[in-house]
């Protein structure tokens, strides 16, 4: 088991960040996959490589703004856990936090990979530091 | 017209597996004879020891903390600067054919342009790619997206399990034993040899000189995989070397006890990756553990090896033949070189790691220059960096060193290097895993190679090594602690806190494993 994390800050308020990612089926908006699509609380995402993960949404706390999903096991992935946590720090402000613990291992670095272009992507959309 | 650059690296090998470098087992008749009318440099230095960094450095003419690439896993930025560019704004041709690695991988999101052309199966992109205008790709076999796993997959399907699995079933690099001996990494390999990836790159090749106009000047980076790990050369050319004749290489030593005396001499890192307790990198297989490398292995891997740097020397040779067939050979420059080196056997070890060693460190390089150049041969001693090489190109097709670059030419002998500003040479390695950390600094001057330790898990700042290779080529004795070094030590490590490139910050995150 490994645990990455991945993180940042967004001029930009909780809120609105939260209301964006939270929307279980809009990942490949900001997430570097290619498809998502979702029934009731499992999502399956597509990469570019052509890999389809099914998921299991685990939580979606608006009031903590954090959700939890989990790839469901498979012949790779033996256990997964993923946290995004949307943190105000102010009103105009926000922490974006984006945690994975995995194994094998070694797929948490790709994963806590896309998850870093993920984030980026957010800035670039909800604006950066001026 | 100008000169063309043959420019061909190899992954992880030797200084000693040439013959012109005191290579006694493989037959390389092409590059001992580009040594023989070239410059070949005996203390060729990578700036890091493991391919993603030190490949970076080739192409950007920079030390590691200046391009950003400070492990595997880290991404080259695709608008780094690099030498291929510059040659290609210059008029230049240029292509990449073999193993690029400024890129992860292992990435199942397709993330890296790398791994995306070979999957779309793309050859000349819209927009060059680093300064290519063709572009092939092909690692250690048949797995991943690249060109030529792209190819087996299509045109050899049977063949896609012929090669060693490099991944277990846990994504870990494979710790699996075969052979005769059950050494890691090997496997006999059915493939033909003519599918097998060293003559895939040399076939590309030519297939790509061939397409240019005869008036055109070209840069093509030919680069083999092997021989890096797995060692699964084709079955058929097995035979070349016979393992059970082989005596051990010079730098393994026998004796249990005296080994790891001189293992414990070193810094502790290395004990511990000795003895399978600290894991640090993605380069060796992590269950695997060296203390069980057996005699008969270390035979068994370095005829593998042997055979892997024969069918390259041949697969040269084609090239060589297939550029003379053109009427290019009197303005050709050729360059080989390799990436970083491998154990091999060394100290009972195998693979690379955070290990400042001879082993790793000693690299092939040749230049042998266009016969029109009219350059004498020489075998220079100075010690010099692959991080010349971007330099060496520009200067080899008559274009100003780029701004970018952070150092000088590479000399045409050992007069010129003084103004050259060759004196010393740097290598860095950083690695954090997991939690866990290893930093060091070296620098090499003179007969002297001197690494500091930085903070990290098993290592605290002014721990180090220091070896006399003059009187102790097969480093058994640090020097370190000796009060009658002392002098020389503070004086290699001021020069390397003075003038080694201080980092860019902010640190580049790790993408993937590899």
């Amino acid at each position: 088991m490994s645990s990455v994390r991945r993180h940042a800050f967004i001029e930009c308020d909780a809120d609105t960040v939260w209301q964006f990612i939270s929307k279980m089926d809009n990942l490949h908006e900001w997430f570097p996959v290619v498809s998502t699509k979702v029934e009731g609380s499992k999502r399956w995402i597509t990469l570019a490589s052509g890999i389809t993960f099914e998921e299991d949404i685990l939580l979606v706390d608006h009031d903590l703004r954090r959700y939890q999903y989990s790839i469901v096991p498979n012949a790779i992935i033996k256990s997964h856990l993923a946290t995004v946590d949307v943190i105000p720090d102010g009103d105009s402000r926000c922490i974006i936090v984006y945690s994975t613990d995995m194994d094998p291992e070694v797929l948490a670095l790709p994963i806590g990979g896309a998850a870093g272009e993920g984030i980026s992507r957010l800035i670039e959309k909800f604006g950066r530091k001026q | 017209m100008g000169r063309k650059i043959l420019f061909i690296t190899t992954d992880q090998q030797r200084y000693d597996s040439l013959r012109c470098n005191g290579g006694t087992i493989a037959r390389t008749p092409t590059i001992d004879a580009l040594a023989a009318r070239g410059i070949n440099y005996d203390r060729a230095r990578p700036q890091n020891v493991v391919c993603m960094p030190s490949r970076s450095t080739i192409i950007t003419g920079q030390h590691v903390t200046t391009h950003g690439v400070w492990m595997n896993g880290v991404p080259l930025p695709e608008d780094a600067p690099s030498i291929a560019e510059t040659l290609h704004d210059a008029g230049y041709a240029t292509a990449l054919i073999g193993k690029a690695h400024f890129e992860p991988l292992l990435d199942p999101f397709l993330r890296f342009r790398e791994n995306r052309l070979g999957f779309e199966r793309v050859t000349e992109p819209t927009s060059t790619h680093r300064g290519f205008d063709h572009l092939e790709f092909a690692t250690h076999g048949a797995a991943g997206p690249l060109h030529y796993s792209q190819w087996i997959r299509n045109e050899h399907p049977e063949h896609v399990g012929s090669f060693y699995a490099v991944l277990d079933n846990e994504l870990q690099v494979n710790a699996s034993g075969g052979g005769d001996t059950n050494a890691p990494q090997v496997k006999m390999n059915p493939i033909p040899r003519e599918w097998y990836h060293t003559d895939w790159v040399a076939e590309h090749t030519i297939n790509w000189l061939n397409s240019l106009p005869e008036d055109r000047d070209w840069f093509c980076w030919m680069s083999f995989p092997d021989p890096h790990h797995p060692w699964d050369p084709p079955q058929s050319e097995v035979s070349r070397v016979n393992w059970r004749d082989l005596d051990l290489p010079e730098g393994y030593i026998a004796d249990t006890a005296e080994r790891e005396r001189i293992i414990d001499g070193k810094l502790r890192h290395l004990r511990g990756w000795y003895d399978g307790t600290f894991v640090s990198n993605y380069e060796a297989p992590s269950r695997w553990v060296p203390a069980s490398l057996t005699a008969d292995q270390v035979r068994e891997v370095n005829a593998l090896v042997h055979v892997e740097n024969e069918l390259i020397d041949e697969a040269i040779a084609r090239v060589l033949k297939a550029v003379d067939d053109r009427g290019w050979t009197n303005d050709l420059d050729v360059v080989f070189t390799t990436d970083h080196g491998e154990f091999q056997g060394d100290f009972g070890l195998l693979f690379k790691g955070p290990y400042h060693l001879e082993s790793l460190m000693r690299l092939p390089l040749i230049w042998s220059p266009a016969p029109s150049a009219k350059m004498q041969p020489a075998r220079v001693q100075t010690p010099v960096g692959l991080v010349s090489l971007a330099a060496t190109f520009a200067h080899i097709a008559g274009v100003e060193r780029p701004e970018y670059t952070e150092a000088a030419r590479l000399p045409a002998n050992d007069g010129e290097s003084a103004s050259l500003g060759h004196e010393r040479v740097f290598t860095e390695w950083d690695s954090v895993l997991f939690g866990k950390i290893v930093r060091l600094r070296t620098i090499s001057r003179g007969n002297f190679v001197c690494t500091a330790a930085l903070d990290g898990t098993m290592s605290r700042r002014g721990e180090g090594e220091l070896y006399d290779l003059a009187n102790d080529p097969l480093q058994h004795v640090n020097l370190w602690d000796d009060p009658r070094y002392q002098a020389t030590r503070d004086d290699l490590l001021d020069d390397l806190w003075l003038n080694m490139p201080v980092a860019r910050e902010p640190v580049r995150a790790v993408d993937a494993p590899v």
